[in-house]
């Protein structure tokens, strides 16, 4: 909102500059942003906060520089000739809980033609458009007084009367700015016998608006219900000077003012008469009640005792009238003045207290705490997977929560998807199913820009489910490029799925588990036979490989790129594993190797279960050292070369039980299909 | 075949027992063991490597120790001496380094097919030559933390150290914990400024159990107040949306950091000198705090706070020149804050009478952008590497 300062000084004498002006403001509550311009076109850029719409005019911000600085107030007082006659003309409120109060003048025989040089200057310096001279001097004086009023053609309303009303079913109006607009039977309306003239402190009509011929002129100002204006102007579109005000609460008091402080200024620039006196209707009264006021409260919220003198001070100041109440602690009663309408509670008057005796007084103290600090429950392991991807290589990364339909039932096995009511982008109307989506997004944008080596995670939530929206946390890792990098010392090694197979295990090697099983059944976007669910003691808990090629393409990906989900509300089922200390071995291990020919369809999981079946239990590991396919291994064969580690915590082992534990694993090996190559 | 002439070294005897006579016959010894390495690809055939060069009773070394140290005479003893231990290290060393260079070789089906001389490639040739220390060394990349997920847990752990503890909430919330209890009544304009994305299809709901995107993390208050009776201190990190298209400056996607303290004796005062303590801690104890009043529904009195600039150090000039970062203000605004509202306490079953706290909340985004001087908000969002890998 833009103020001139130098339109202030038609109510306060101010003897401070400009920049201190502002800073004063600021420190009490209506902050200006910046100043612009210089001399008498100098203006504040103000951010005036909802609940001040009082402040949203040159008199408030004025009203508010003679509290800070102990100045007397010119409240302006209209100049009108006496009214001659009656007018004859009626005002009619049906819907009282729309309208508050009506109040209306009509000036006869005037002419309509171009403003003053004072108030065309001024209004241009705020930046408004000049139209006529009644238009403006209604444009005046909202930004002078804050109230909004409206001038209408009298001779273009029917029937000498004015309705205040819901619009009927059906109707319409053309407003101000030239467009037709169907009429809810929830808006408010100002009618004249015949149609709405009027949408209620939104926007005049444009039949009975003012023109060049116009000589008669109907002048209203009201006190419409805020929320009435405020969905009107919502279901319009229609955001206007005066909507805002009437939005945030216009002054019930300044009806005649404002009415009279227009005709004013129409009679002073085309002449006419005053007819009759204001026609005034009050449908509800609206008195603010008056507020106790502790001064014990002020120092409970504030933590500093404020004088009952210094308490009178500052409100008086402000436009409050205390009343002292007898009783052992000092009280008053406070009467709130009727533009602020954010004043209703103790606790505003509080705040008055603090903001006029400054934010800046007040000491700075740092209280006691006797509460303990209570951890979340998934702390800890966020910390340690999000430690230990980082220290892989992984960045940590952040993408969109939204994604394309497109992308939400690529990427979701679950058919019930949480859409955005007012998206902001159809690419962006979903919330992710899923946290895969948005990492492709980010591989191709590291791609197109030639960042061939990308490791990155990203730790976020997933929502599914409309009715009762589920949200759940996951990690996705995403990675693509080489494992090594080709330098002096080594030549470059491509990521491959066993890369991110080995950085999966790492992390959920963090948790305690009996079994986990890795199996062939990924969801459809990863590539066939590179992909594995992981399923930990019966449950899964993440998808890892590599994406399927047309879907990457699909994201114009043309790279081998390997991607993994970890769903974090099934993980964190189990507990983190225990770290215990175990004596280190006293003493030597023994190790076998064993070379066998399998068939394809034996897994090393089908070889290690086996052989764990058999409870050998020095049998410490055992690890496939070498793999061969092709050469003298026939067609849907491989050779395994598996090394067995033996070690007891309470002897050396003897030859002989080395030898039977081999033999027992070379039968297991056997009844798996095995051949032992010599 | 290669194999038996690799194999064909033996120990010679030395007629003198020069310096230069010595030499040349420890170069010749280890370009020995150098060219028989290369010969293995197994494990099994290394254990024999081993022995033949290794073994106590009559391994290539031990004839060494006959042959050269035995039989030299006593004035060459000790240079031979000295020679024949620096010998054995590096022969031991490098045998145990041939020995990892083949466990570690990747044993896929498709390796073990490959050709003798492909596997030549990748294994370094033994060098007995002094390295050249200048050439880089072989990194292994850490991956960075996010700076504002970094700049997030800064924050948090400032008021954790003040016993506040981390709660968080979902990021689909009701209108009620929204709006309605943080006493954003329905149909007021302060509703207007936080710009709300809404869940599609609520129609049919009550108002107050309909779903958006939370606009601020203050919802995750009222839930801590709903279950926990004060005292309660409360730090409330996390992401919230709105609806703003992308550009530099602003981001459909940001994060916030919310406090919130409630007790029997929280004071303004303790609000100002609680954020006054934690903006030194995260800027730096020179920092100054300026606090001017506002408007929050959820609090009253309410007030923004503005740090002095970090940049120009509060003089609003720098280098001769107005300071961009503060516009030459001399402050930058930082956060929002203010006592609770009593209306919401009503809202969670606190009897205002007898308690008073107060709430506060930061943007992230906001405070990393000026922790590292970033141009564009979108480059937190974009997983750049080039961008990720400077907060390494
Ligand atoms: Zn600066």
């Amino acid at each position: 909102m833009k103020i001139s300062p130098q339109w202030l000084h038609d109510f306060v004498a101010l003897e401070v500059d400009y920049p201190q002006l502002a800073d004063d403001l600021t420190l009490t509550g209506l902050a200006v942003e910046s100043i612009v311009g210089e001399g008498d076109s100098t203006v504040f850029e103000m951010e005036i906060t909802t609940n001040r719409p009082d402040a949203m005019n040159h008199f408030g911000v004025a009203r508010e520089c003679s509290a800070i600085y102990r100045l007397p107030l010119r409240s302006h007082e209209p100049d009108l000739p006496p009214a001659s006659n009656k007018a004859n003309f009626s005002i009619d409120v049906e819907d009282p809980a729309g309208c508050a109060r009506y109040t209306a003048r009509v000036v006869h025989g005037t002419t309509v033609g171009v403003s003053s040089q004072l108030i065309a200057t001024r209004l241009t310096t705020l930046g408004h458009r000049l139209i006529n001279s009644a238009a403006d001097a209604s444009n005046y004086v909202l930004w002078e007084m804050g109230h909004p009023t409206h001038v209408f053609d009298l001779d273009l309303l029917e029937g000498s009367k004015i309705i205040v009303r819901r619009a009927r079913v059906g109707e319409t109006l053309k407003t101000l700015d030239g467009v037709d607009r169907k009429l809810s039977p929830h808006d408010l309306v100002i009618a004249d016998a015949a149609k709405p003239v009027a949408l209620a402190g939104v926007m005049g009509g444009f039949d009975t608006m003012i023109t060049a011929k116009t000589k008669n002129i109907l002048i209203e100002a009201a006190s419409f219900d805020p929320v009435a204006v405020r969905n009107s102007s919502k279901r319009h579109g229609l955001h206007t000077d005066a909507s805002h005000r009437f939005e945030r609460g216009a002054d019930f008091e300044s009806t005649v003012l404002a009415c009279n402080r227009v005709a004013e200024l129409l009679l002073k620039s085309g002449g006419g008469e005053l007819l009759g006196h204001p026609l005034d209707v009050i449908s509800r009264r609206l008195d603010q009640a008056p507020v106790a006021l502790r001064v014990s409260e002020v120092r409970r919220i504030l933590g500093v005792p404020l004088e009952s003198g210094e308490i009178t001070d500052i409100l008086q100041r402000l436009g409050f009238e205390l009343m002292p109440e007898p009783g052992e602690e000092p009280e008053f009663t406070v009467h709130i003045p009727s533009w602020r309408l954010d004043v209703e509670r103790e606790i505003d008057l509080v705040e008055e207290l603090a903001r006029l005796h400054g934010y800046d007084k007040f000491p700075k103290t740092i209280p006691a705490y006797s509460g303990a600090v209570i951890e979340q429950p998934g702390a800890e392991k966020d910390r340690k997977l999000r430690t230990c991807l980082l220290s892989l290589g992984y960045n940590e990364a952040i993408s969109s929560t939204f994604v394309s339909h497109q992308d939400a039932a690529d990427f979701s096995e679950s058919s019930s998807l949480i859409e955005l009511a007012n998206p902001l982008t159809e690419n962006a109307s979903v919330m992710r199913p899923s946290l895969i989506p948005g990492m492709l997004g980010m591989l191709a944008h590291n791609l197109n820009r030639g960042n061939e080596n990308v490791r990155l995670f990203e730790a976020g939530n997933v929502f599914e489910d409309s009715e009762s929206p589920e949200q759940k946390k996951r990690i996705c890792l995403g990675a693509t490029g080489s494992a090594v990098s080709s330098s002096v010392n080594q030549p470059a090694r491509p990521i491959s799925f066993f890369d991110i197979k080995g950085d999966i295990e790492t992390l959920l090697d963090y948790f305690k588990y009996d079994k986990l099983h890795y199996d062939q059944d990924a969801s459809g976007y990863y590539a066939y036979g590179r992909a594995a669910k992981v399923v930990m003691d019966g449950v899964p808990v993440a998808q890892f490989g590599q994406i399927d090629s047309a879907v990457a393409s699909r994201s114009k990906i043309r790279r081998d790129i390997f991607v993994g989900e970890i769903y974090l509300d099934r993980l964190y089922e189990h507990s983190v594993r225990e770290i215990r200390y175990r004596p280190l071995p006293r003493f030597p291990s023994v190790e076998r190797d064993f070379s066998f020919i399998f068939d394809d369809s034996v897994t090393f999981e089908t070889i290690s279960e086996s052989i764990s079946n058999l409870q050998l239990s020095e049998l410490q590991s055992l690890v496939p050292v070498e793999i061969f396919r092709g050469g003298s291994v026939a067609t849907g064969k491989y050779s395994i070369l598996l090394r067995a580690r033996f070690q007891s915590v309470a002897r050396t082992l003897r030859e002989e039980e080395v030898a039977r534990w081999s033999a027992e694993i070379i039968d297991a090996l056997q009844a798996l299909g095995g051949k032992q190559r010599a | 075949m290669p194999k038996e002439k690799a194999s064909s070294y033996s120990v010679p005897k030395l007629g003198t027992f020069t310096g230069p006579t010595l030499d040349k016959a420890v170069a010749k010894l280890l370009a020995a063991v150098d060219a028989e390495s290369k010969h293995l690809s197994q494990e099994r055939e290394w254990k024999d490597f081993r022995d033949r060069w290794l073994s106590r009773n009559n391994g290539l070394l031990a004839q060494v120790n006959e042959l050269w140290l035995k039989a030299a005479p006593k004035e060459s003893k000790r240079e031979v001496g000295q020679r024949v231990n620096e010998l054995k290290k590096k022969v031991d060393y490098q045998i145990e380094d041939i020995r990892s260079r083949l466990v570690s070789r990747p044993s896929t089906g498709e390796e073990a097919g490959k050709s003798e001389s492909d596997r030549e490639m990748s294994k370094p040739a033994p060098d007995s030559r002094a390295l050249d220390i200048t050439l880089p060394g072989i990194e292994r990349p850490l991956g960075a933390e996010h700076p504002v997920i970094k700049t997030m847990n800064e924050i948090v752990s400032v008021f954790r150290g003040l016993g506040y503890s981390v709660e968080e909430g979902p990021e689909i919330e009701t209108d009620y914990y929204n709006f309605e209890a943080l006493n954003f009544p329905p149909n007021h304009p302060a509703r207007d400024t936080q710009d709300t994305l809404f869940i599609a299809d609520q129609d049919h709901k009550p108002p107050r159990e309909r779903l958006l995107l939370r606009t601020h993390t203050s919802p995750v208050q009222i839930r801590a107040m709903g279950k926990t009776k004060p005292p309660l201190r409360i730090v409330c990190p996390g992401k919230v949306h709105r609806n703003d298209a992308p550009d530099a400056t602003h981001s459909p996607i940001f994060h916030q950091v919310e406090g919130l303290a409630v007790d029997t004796n929280i004071t303004f005062s303790d609000l100002k000198g609680t954020l006054d303590y934690a903006m030194k801690t995260l800027f730096g104890s020179s920092v100054k705090t300026r606090f001017y009043p506002s408007f929050f529904p959820f609090t009253e009195p309410s007030a923004d706070v503005q740090i002095s600039c970090i940049f120009c150090n509060g003089a609003g000039r720098r280098d001769g020149a107005a300071c961009r970062n503060c516009k030459a203000s001399g402050w930058i605004e930082l956060l929002g804050c203010g006592m609770v509202d009593p209306n919401v306490y009503s809202f969670v079953d606190y009897d205002a009478t007898k308690v008073s706290g107060f709430a506060f909340g930061m943007g992230v985004e906001r405070i990393a952008i000026l922790k590292y001087g970033v141009g564009d908000i979108q480059m937190f969002f974009q997983g750049d590497v080039r961008f990720l890998q400077q907060f390494a």
